[in-house]
């Protein structure tokens, strides 16, 4: 038991966090059908963004709990401006594509983001550890667990649910979720698909930019940030299935999982342990655990 | 063009470039011979491509015929560039061959995701193995070339002649690939597997073959490069690399050979010019060039090349056309 607490909770809260990012990027390629490498540079530019929030707050003499504010607003302003600028600005002009090839154009795109974050930021390291700071650590079964990691899951069930209500149980949602099934009809029953797509589009840079946001206090941030977690999302949405909310959700605990048995009992395999989940979901389940296989077509 | 010819333009490429190597400073001997030995793993790409899959883990391949160069004199007192080469490029297409059969039941997104996996898994491996040096990799005994022992005044001009040499060599090996009845039927493939398997013959085992051509000249590359940098490290096998290879194959398209290693070498020639004068925005030039050739050239830097009637009868794309799971 003393072994077994530490490795689910460990497992929980970054599958926590995996789930807040792989969500965007399992939502955009639901609705677009790209499967985002630059993701993970939003991802960065959230936590850039989420740490020069912070600092201005402070600067400004604002209260401490104020910090966690300026990060959700931090992410939002990332969201409207990134979002809208590289959904209609480059990715509207590749659509009709194979989907390797916006695969690559996302990939471009990754490159070119990484320069753009050192031109603003530079490439020193910003530290911001106050947010989590204010939540310290909680006493349960003689464990102690931080704060902020109990407040990251509780980050992510909301993301989860809010995101599954709004397309499950709204208008708005019934109509995204029509044009997933089929743009062409939607159309041509008066949906606005490019509203559609910008939207989801920018919702799903949000929610890279609220992870990005929301994990800069328990990390230095600085370059590099992208590089790992582009292929550490891909493979939570390759083991729940491209484009499934619950999927999203499945795959990160069992990559949370993954991660921290190798973690906790065999440190040895850490690195590719999360690698070596993924290469044997794909082989058992082609296209991931929550995707029906598809009739195939001359 | 038939066999011929083309063996006779390789061996004018092979003669025109020994004798401007010569006359080339130490600097642009050493450019070529990397951009010619990255060119063999983008070909491998580039073949790939052709023949319908799209891979994202190029670098395990790379890495593997690096490994096997570098462990060679220690483990099999192997001193011989050349058979290093043979080495790494055997060991290279072995795993393939072992690969191919389970990742020929993917296609589009699914196939380039698998082999991504299976390169970070050797990435992981590489880097946490203590006996390969870990993360800070392991340095590479200065190589014998065919008895010829290398020292700072020959090293790189003959490492330059056996790049040029085996570089021309797979090219023309690929354009008679290409030209020949199974080289055809993998352009079939890449248009639609399905009516290639109505017609009788067998997808899967077509995509086999090129992904084992894919993974042998990986290692090819791979232990060349090794050689000529004196250094391997698992960075080879991370998928950043595979990316970078990947960009090349996008920006060459998969009509021509030479255009492979035009590419290769037009992004060496980039990349040491823009670390020297722009080193925090050479991403950001090389990012902007690969969403311009997707748009304006899809079919990439081959395509620049007059076509014949047969190729402008060619699906117009750049990569596999079919997409989803298994096939």
């Amino acid at each position: 038991m003393q072994i077994v607490f530490p490795i689910v909770i460990d497992a929980v809260a970054y599958a926590s966090w995996l789930f807040i990012v792989s969500l965007g990027m399992t939502l955009v390629f639901g609705v677009l059908k790209i499967l985002n490498m630059a993701h993970g540079s939003v991802y960065a530019i959230g936590a850039y963004a989420a740490a020069t929030a912070v600092a201005l707050a402070a600067a400004l003499g604002l209260p401490p709990a104020f910090s966690l504010v300026a990060m959700l607003l931090s992410a939002v302003a990332v969201a409207v401006t990134v979002g809208p600028l590289l959904e209609r600005g480059l990715l509207a002009r590749y659509y009709g594509r194979d989907e390797v090839v916006l695969l690559l154009v996302t990939y471009a795109l990754f490159l070119m983001l990484e320069d753009v974050t050192k031109l603003i930021w530079g490439v020193n390291p910003y530290y911001v550890s106050e947010p989590a700071q204010l939540f310290g650590n909680v006493l349960f079964a003689g464990m102690r667990i931080g704060g902020y990691d109990l407040f990251l899951m509780v980050l992510a069930a909301v993301c989860g649910l809010i995101t599954w209500y709004v397309l499950n149980r709204t208008t708005s949602g019934k109509i995204v979720l029509a044009v997933i099934h089929n743009p062409e009809m939607s159309a041509s029953m008066g949906v606005n698909i490019q509203r559609v797509y910008v939207v989801a589009f920018t919702v799903g840079v949000f929610l890279a930019a609220l992870g990005g946001a929301f994990t800069a206090p328990m990390i230095s941030v600085q370059p590099g940030l992208s590089v790992s977690v582009i292929i550490i999302s891909f493979a939570v949405v390759i083991i729940g299935g491209l484009g499934s909310i619950q999927g999203a959700a499945v795959g990160a605990l069992v990559v949370g999982v993954a991660r921290s048995l190798a973690v906790h009992l065999l440190p040895e395999i850490e690195l590719f342990s999360i690698y070596l989940v993924m290469a044997a979901v794909l082989i058992f389940r082609p296209e991931g655990l929550f995707q029906s296989v598809k009739a195939r077509l001359i | 063009m038939s066999a011929t010819k083309s063996f006779q333009m390789a061996v004018v490429a092979a003669v025109v470039l020994l004798l401007a190597g010569q006359l080339a400073p130490t600097w642009l001997q050493f450019l070529v011979t990397m951009s010619a030995s990255n060119g063999l793993a983008v070909l491998g790409i580039v073949v790939l491509m052709r023949g319908g899959g799209a891979t994202f883990g190029q670098g395990m391949f790379f890495a593997l015929g690096a490994y096997a160069a570098a462990l060679a004199p220690t483990l099999l007192g192997v001193q011989d560039a050349v058979l290093r080469i043979f080495l790494g490029t055997l060991v290279a297409g072995l795993i393939g061959a072992i690969c191919a059969p389970l990742l020929v039941r993917y296609r589009g997104i699914f196939f380039a995701m698998l082999t991504l996996a299976l390169s970070m898994v050797m990435f992981g491996l590489l880097s946490k193995s203590s006996a390969l040096g870990g993360s800070d990799g392991i340095n590479i005994v200065k190589p014998t070339v065919l008895g010829m022992a290398l020292h700072s005044g020959n090293a790189e001009y003959v490492l330059y002649c056996l790049t040029v040499v085996v570089s021309v060599a797979a090219g023309w090996l690929v354009s008679v690939y290409w030209n020949s009845a199974a080289g055809l039927m993998a352009l079939a493939v890449r248009g639609n597997p399905l009516r290639v398997e109505y017609l009788g013959a067998s997808a899967r085992r077509s995509l086999g073959t090129s992904f084992v051509i894919c993974a042998l000249l990986g290692g090819a590359s791979g232990s060349i490069t090794a050689q000529a940098l004196g250094h391997v490290e698992p960075n080879f096998a991370n998928w950043t690399t595979s990316g970078e290879l990947v960009f090349v194959a996008v920006l060459a398209g998969y009509r021509r050979v030479p255009a492979v290693f035009a590419a290769s070498l037009l992004l060496e020639i980039v990349r040491s010019f823009s670390n020297l004068y722009f080193p925090n925005t050479w991403q950001l030039a090389l990012g902007t060039f690969m969403l311009l050739v997707i748009m304006f050239r899809p079919e990439g830097l081959g395509s620049l090349w007059p076509a014949s009637g047969r190729r402008k009868a060619e699906p117009a794309l750049a990569v596999p056309s079919v997409t989803g799971g298994q096939s």
